[in-house]
């Protein structure tokens, strides 16, 4: 935690804490208090005053429907999101490792993507999925499909659920190949040995390795997928139609900004610190048990 | 050049852990001072007490007549040379070495002379240009010695500086770090757990167990006349043996435990009856002829060339491990040998461990 | 591989290759949209290879702009990006760097309450906080100003956690040999863990950069004057245009446009980009 030898001084240590102190209380703990207080808080169609309410904006957040399927809806896109840019990334990473040749060539290839905003990734599928102008909905009408995300809940929720698992792909992509370069060669070639085809070891040996890397991809993939989406959403669809599309974070942006619902929005933000703080212990529990490998 | 004076110096952690209890030393001009013990006797705290790095609890430090106990590392006139070097990896090697100088504010053209003229007693001119991390160990080493000498320092400290190199390199080493220091004729004070070194470098020793200075003279005192049988044991390879046992009457004998009797050179009727531990170096154990010695049955014998260690026990005795050393060759295929103790005996108090 | 199967290795090959015309697919049609006049993607008839309208469309974006999205040009939303993102990396790694210089060579009081409180910025990111965030910058006078969109985003516990992971490996007998040295705690700093740090301190900014590049809520909320319009928030006011249809040629110049500063960034640098993504979660 600390060095052997520091340095004595009274003062600069603060002063080097400063900037970063400033900041993370202004900007982060202020507002999360701000928050905290606010979803206690009631106030009226003016803005002139408010009340003291306890938890009856909790009590009302959870009897919406509304509220619910948003939180449905959350789920689904989060783990469709986390499985399908994870079994991708995965079958991706297992057959760039089984090339040597070119394996470098494919990784610098397929890890731009990470570096494209998740609103300019809604905006490319929501291009390429355009009822009028776009190639797939073009190529689905070919196929007697009549795609429309303007219309069709479930069309709108797979083009967001495709625009980000495309984008995450290539972090998983990462991580999962520089798993599967930390199992041993010699362990796969024992397995070859004990005459173990290649589909065998991969489910007998590969994949069970690399659970730790999979288990820690699943957490930061379900975290992308509620808080690092909103510009998904808000670029394309705007949570429509009819909220299909409407995740956590999308409606505590519309009913604060747009519905200018103080209380509610409070609160939503509070339940969303609770998922994050959750998210976070498990993810450190994780490392810590990394550590003892 | 000056001298070093350590008086009371005590080092007691926040923790309330005492690792040093109070060790007084005084180090002449130009003095080579060995610091021995095992790990965590506190040799290396009283070094970086002397260095600065760590807080002095209680007692003085004084060199050249001042009092540094509160000084700041960079003011005490000091050179260090770590175990692991501890060179910037980022600087070259001429940058290494001027690092120090340049924050004193000195002279371009001065340090540039110092610095050259470092590297040349060193032999590490070509290697100016250089990154630590392409040299040798040996290179890095004597980087590390640049380093302290440039800074034409009161006294020099060593913390294990030899312990990262190989064995051949560091007997190498061993010899050009003390030609250097009589050459430059400056105080040091030098760490070391390997007694080799400490014997063979050291002006004076300095042993050291539990935090306190067990016994300060040189090799050839500590060899001759251990005052204790820790320092008995730590000095001398192999290890000195200890033998239990009781003074004879009239003092001429120890009856050993086992049965044995050793003879005293000089008789110490004072001592009649007494518990005692007598010990006696594997060098000084010689042949003797049959019936006129102790009798130790064999466990293993190791040839080493010019010598022959003898590994066994005292018969009536199959607890305590006897070594003996011979000169020359040993006849394979005896399992049991008489030996006899020569006139180099000592002894000790059986509770204390202490000097008799 | 252990054994040698070609079949299973052309096998490989072709997946991967699969995967990644699917993972490019998407940029080449935007790209191919951003070099066609709007009437070839109107017409049903979806062209498959670049048009002929490539300097016009690009020079229209870059200097008119387009009317939807405020008829700011991109190439002013470019420069605000720039100075987003640069200033968001340069001051998170600035201040991470000098906080956990003195969390690691320091011993003072508090000190550990410092450390969790930056801790807790894990736990908050801005889409929790939206709105009292938004109060507390308005308050401030900051909307509309690179100051705004930059300095509430600059706090990172990350960083400050990877430059303290950092800061431990380094030996000890180094802080020692400088003080021995004559080196005081900011000539250390600036001798030698500085230098020291060059490599994370790429690797994170390369991870930043893209971070700060790709920011779309905070400068949605920040920014009503269209002059501090960033390129990434932009594009969604040319696709939601509300009185037309959007102008698919000039939103997909905009597009290329926006992403390609980061991509060139992760693909020139890819090893620090591979290195620092693999610290920052460590």
């Amino acid at each position: 935690m600390i060095k052997r030898v520091t340095f004595r001084n009274p003062w600069l240590p603060y002063a080097l804490l400063l900037p970063q102190l400033a900041v993370t209380l202004i900007f982060f703990i202020w507002p999360a208090v701000q928050a905290l207080y606010q979803s206690l808080l009631v106030e009226d169609a003016f803005g002139l005053s408010t009340e003291f309410v306890w938890f009856e904006n909790f009590e009302e957040l959870f009897a919406d429907p509304l509220y619910l399927d948003t939180f449905w809806n959350t789920v689904v896109f989060s783990f469709s999101v986390a499985f399908a840019s994870m079994s991708l990334a995965l079958l991706l990473a297992v057959m760039a490792d089984r090339t040597i040749k070119g394996a470098t060539a494919y990784k610098t290839l397929l890890i731009w993507p990470y570096a494209v905003a998740p609103a300019v990734a809604g905006v490319l599928w929501f291009f390429m999925f355009n009822p009028v102008v776009g190639i797939n909905a073009y190529l689905l009408r070919g196929l007697g499909y009549d795609w429309n995300h303007y219309l069709d809940g479930g069309d709108a929720m797979i083009l967001v659920v495709i625009a980000a698992s495309w984008k995450q792909i290539s972090y998983n992509f990462l991580f999962f190949l520089a798993g599967l370069q930390a199992i041993p060669r010699s362990l796969i070639e024992a397995a070859a040995i004990d005459g173990a085809g290649p589909f065998k070891r991969f489910w007998t040996i590969i994949f069970p390795l690399l659970s730790p890397t999979t288990f820690f991809l699943l957490v930061v993939n379900v975290v992308y997928a509620f808080f690092d989406t909103f510009g998904i959403i808000h670029a394309t669809t705007e949570g429509g139609p009819a909220g299909a599309t409407q995740i956590l974070v999308y409606k505590v942006f519309s009913d604060g900004f747009i519905g200018l619902d103080l209380g509610g929005s409070a609160a939503q933000s509070v339940v969303l610190m609770v998922i994050v703080i959750s998210l976070t212990v498990v993810q450190f529990r994780y490392i810590e048990r990394r550590v003892e490998y | 050049m000056a001298e070093l004076h350590l008086s009371g110096v005590q080092k007691i952690y926040p923790n309330g852990y005492h690792a040093i209890h109070g060790i007084d030393l005084g180090v002449a001009d130009g003095e080579f001072i060995v610091l021995v013990g095992p790990s965590g006797c506190g040799k290396s705290t009283l070094l970086r007490m002397v260095a600065g790095l760590e807080t002095v609890s209680d007692g003085t430090i004084d060199i050249g007549g001042r009092v540094v106990n509160n000084l700041e590392p960079a003011d005490r006139d000091i050179a260090m040379v770590f175990q692991n070097y501890a060179l910037y990896p980022h600087m070259k090697v001429y940058d290494n070495m001027a690092y120090g100088l340049r924050n004193r504010g000195m002279a371009k053209d001065e340090i540039d002379r110092r610095v050259r003229e470092a590297a040349g007693i060193l032999e590490i001119e070509p290697m100016l240009d250089r990154r630590p991390n392409q040299l040798s160990g040996g290179q890095r080493q004597r980087v590390a010695m640049g380093r302290a000498i440039v800074r034409e320092p009161s006294v020099f400290l060593f913390d294990e500086p030899l312990s990262n190199l190989d064995a051949k390199l560091r007997v190498q080493m061993r010899v050009e770090i003390k030609r250097l220091q009589r050459r430059l004729g400056i105080t040091s004070l030098y760490v070391t757990h390997d007694q080799v070194e400490a014997m063979t470098m050291a002006d004076r020793l300095v042993v050291m167990n539990g935090g306190r200075a067990e016994q300060i003279g040189t090799p050839i005192e500590l060899y001759d006349r251990p005052e204790t049988t820790f320092v008995a044991t730590f000095i001398g390879s192999p290890s000195m043996n200890l033998l239990e046992g009781t003074v004879a009457e009239g003092g001429t004998s120890v009856a050993l435990d086992s049965g044995a009797s050793i003879n005293l050179p000089d008789p110490r009727a004072d001592l009649a009856g007494r518990s005692v531990t007598l010990g006696v170096r594997p060098e000084h154990l010689t042949p003797a002829a049959d019936g006129s010695g102790m009798t130790l049955r064999l466990d293993l014998v190791e040839a080493l060339g010019a010598d022959t260690l003898l590994h066994g026990h005292l018969d009536g005795d199959e607890r305590r491990l006897v070594t003996v050393r011979l000169s020359g060759h040993f006849a394979p295929g005896q399992d049991s040998v008489q030996v006899a103790a020569t006139d180099a005996v000592h002894l000790f108090d059986r509770e204390t461990g202490g000097r008799i | 591989m252990v054994e040698n199967r070609p079949y299973l290795t052309v096998l490989s090959h072709l997946v991967v290759i699969l995967g990644i015309i699917i993972t490019v697919m998407p940029i080449w049609i935007t790209f191919v949209a951003s070099t066609h006049p709007i009437e070839h993607i109107m017409d049903g008839t979806i062209p498959m290879w670049p048009g002929d309208k490539f300097f016009e469309n690009y020079a229209t974006v870059l200097g008119a702009g387009v009317a939807d999205a405020g008829g700011i040009p991109v190439g002013t939303m470019l420069f605000n990006s720039l100075v987003m993102a640069l200033s968001i990396t340069i001051g998170k790694i600035a201040i991470s760097l000098i906080a956990a210089y003195a969390i690691v060579y320091f011993d003072f009081p508090f000190r550990m309450a410092c450390f969790w409180l930056i801790f807790i910025t894990l736990m908050l990111p801005v889409e929790v906080r939206i709105l009292p965030t938004f109060a507390v910058v308005a308050n401030l006078g900051l909307l509309n100003s690179y100051v705004g969109l930059s300095l509430p985003l600059i706090a990172s516990a990350t960083a400050t956690f990877l430059f303290r992971q950092f800061f431990l490996t380094v030996p000890e007998e180094l802080a020692e040999a400088a003080r021995i040295d004559g080196a005081g705690p900011w000539k250390f700093f600036k001798d030698i863990l500085l230098p020291l740090s060059r490599t994370n301190i790429a690797a994170l900014f390369v991870i930043l950069f893209i971070y700060g590049w790709n920011q779309y809520l905070w400068p949605l909320l920040v920014t009503t004057d269209e002059s501090f319009y960033t390129i990434v928030m932009g594009i969604q006011r040319m696709t939601q245009a509300a009185e037309s249809l959007p102008l698919w040629h000039l939103v997909m110049a905009t597009t290329m446009l926006a992403m390609l500063p980061p991509v060139i960034v992760v693909v020139v640098m890819q090893k620090l980009f591979v290195k620092g993504l693999v610290e920052t979660e460590k």
